[in-house]
């Protein structure tokens, strides 16, 4: 018999394929569940509405929990994903792959976040972009190091 | 009668998708060819949470893929402005900065009406869309208030998109009869977030002149005709494909 801690453990195997040292769960996507017997349905919302991750993500959580149970995957819109569902290792982790972590603030016209860089943690940086290679980032520059990176937007 | 009107959000944000979508590799900056294929994807994203409850209204005779690509020109109830061509620069971003006051206006008012699943997707798409204002209306203020030319170039294309946008506040009779906002009601909302940026980009608010509408009812202009039949050129020549 299949239990949800064992789930839970296994989806935290499942890495974002965009951002791959984060997992479904650092990403904050997995909002439930449920085991009754050996049917594991499972709740996940997606990101941003086009996210184009949302099916791989769905097929790999799929072949992960398959062996083990038969799988219903729910997708949920509401509450709406926010980067405040985004766990503080998984922070970690995208400053560790040189992402910086949403930083709020700066969202009116010609305002930007004050984000430090990832590499050299200096404050003085400059946004590049509002849009980056994917719909969660955006791009900047340090000025210290002029290492050029992304910064996972603030997501409310 | 609601699938009617989900169709009609959908169509509009899958044409405008498409319309942005064309910028792809032919953008002015990459940076800013980066930033019109996203907001592209969102507009994709949001209008596939329309199309498959517009399937599911429809009691799932058709999918969500045979609604988006297998309808005729006449079915489409998109806004007549959303299907302009792209023009110069400065024309998409004033149909799109059009658009996004709009848009979220109607979002804004989405999230309260009685359809719980519309006010999930207006939820979601809330987010997003005051991300896509703030960007459009910074550069309506950058070349607006930017060179002669610039000036120049954004000043005629809002003066000729402007008869495209009366229709972003016109109520069609399917709006009038179900519990979801009217977009007549935020019309003077519109006119008034519409008017400051543009007074801020030193541009001239248009003249009222001829006003265009007939999308929302399936009455088009010539440019949609030829955007479907480029879209849905995979789905015709190979009826039924899937991802």
């Amino acid at each position: 018999m299949v239990t949800t801690e064992q789930i839970w453990k296994l989806l935290n195997d499942v890495a974002d394929p965009e951002i791959p040292v984060l997992s479904v769960l650092d990403l904050g996507i997995v909002r439930d569940v449920n085991v009754s017997g050996d049917k594991v349905r499972i709740t996940i919302t997606p990101t941003y509405s086009g996210c184009p991750a949302m099916n791989t993500i769905e097929t790999d959580i799929r072949e992960k929990v398959q062996g083990l149970a038969t799988v219903d995957i729910i997708t949920q819109l509401s509450p709406a994903w926010t980067t405040d569902w985004l766990t503080e290792s998984g922070k970690q982790k995208l400053k560790d792959y040189g992402i910086a972590p949403p930083v709020e603030g700066g969202t009116g016209m010609f305002e930007n976040p004050q984000v430090s860089c990832p590499r050299c943690e200096s404050a003085n940086t400059k946004m590049l972009a509002q849009f980056g290679s994917t719909a969660c980032k955006s791009m900047y520059q340090c000025q210290d190091c002029f290492e050029p990176f992304d910064h996972f937007k603030c997501h409310r | 009668m609601k699938q009617d009107y989900v169709l009609h959000l959908a169509d509009t944000h899958l044409i405008l998708g498409q319309r942005l979508g064309e910028w792809c590799g032919h953008n002015v900056v990459l940076e800013q060819d980066i930033a019109m294929s996203n907001i592209a994807l969102d507009l994709l994203g949001q209008c596939r949470s329309l199309y498959q409850y517009a399937a599911e209204l429809g009691g799932n005779k058709q999918t969500e893929d045979q609604l988006a690509f297998l309808r005729g020109e006449r079915q489409y109830k998109n806004h007549l402005l959303v299907e302009q061509p792209n023009g110069d620069f400065a024309f998409t971003i004033a149909r799109q900065f059009f658009f996004d006051v709009y848009h979220q206006l109607l979002c804004e008012e989405l999230v309260k009406c009685s359809d719980k699943q519309l006010q999930a997707i207006a939820e979601k798409s809330l987010k997003e869309v005051r991300y896509h204002l703030t960007w459009s209306s910074e550069w309506m203020i950058r070349l607006g208030d930017g060179t002669t030319e610039s000036h120049q170039r954004l000043q005629t294309a809002v003066n000729e998109l402007w008869m495209w946008t009366h229709e972003l506040t016109t109520t069609a009779s399917y709006e009038e009869a179900l519990d979801v906002p009217r977009p007549s009601d935020f019309k003077a909302a519109w006119h008034a977030k519409v008017s400051a940026i543009l007074k801020e980009a030193t541009l001239e608010i248009p003249a009222e002149s001829t006003k265009q509408a007939g999308g929302k009812e399936g009455v088009h202009t010539e440019h949609l005709g030829f955007i479907l039949s480029e879209m849905q050129m995979m789905q015709r020549t190979y009826p039924g494909m899937t991802w």
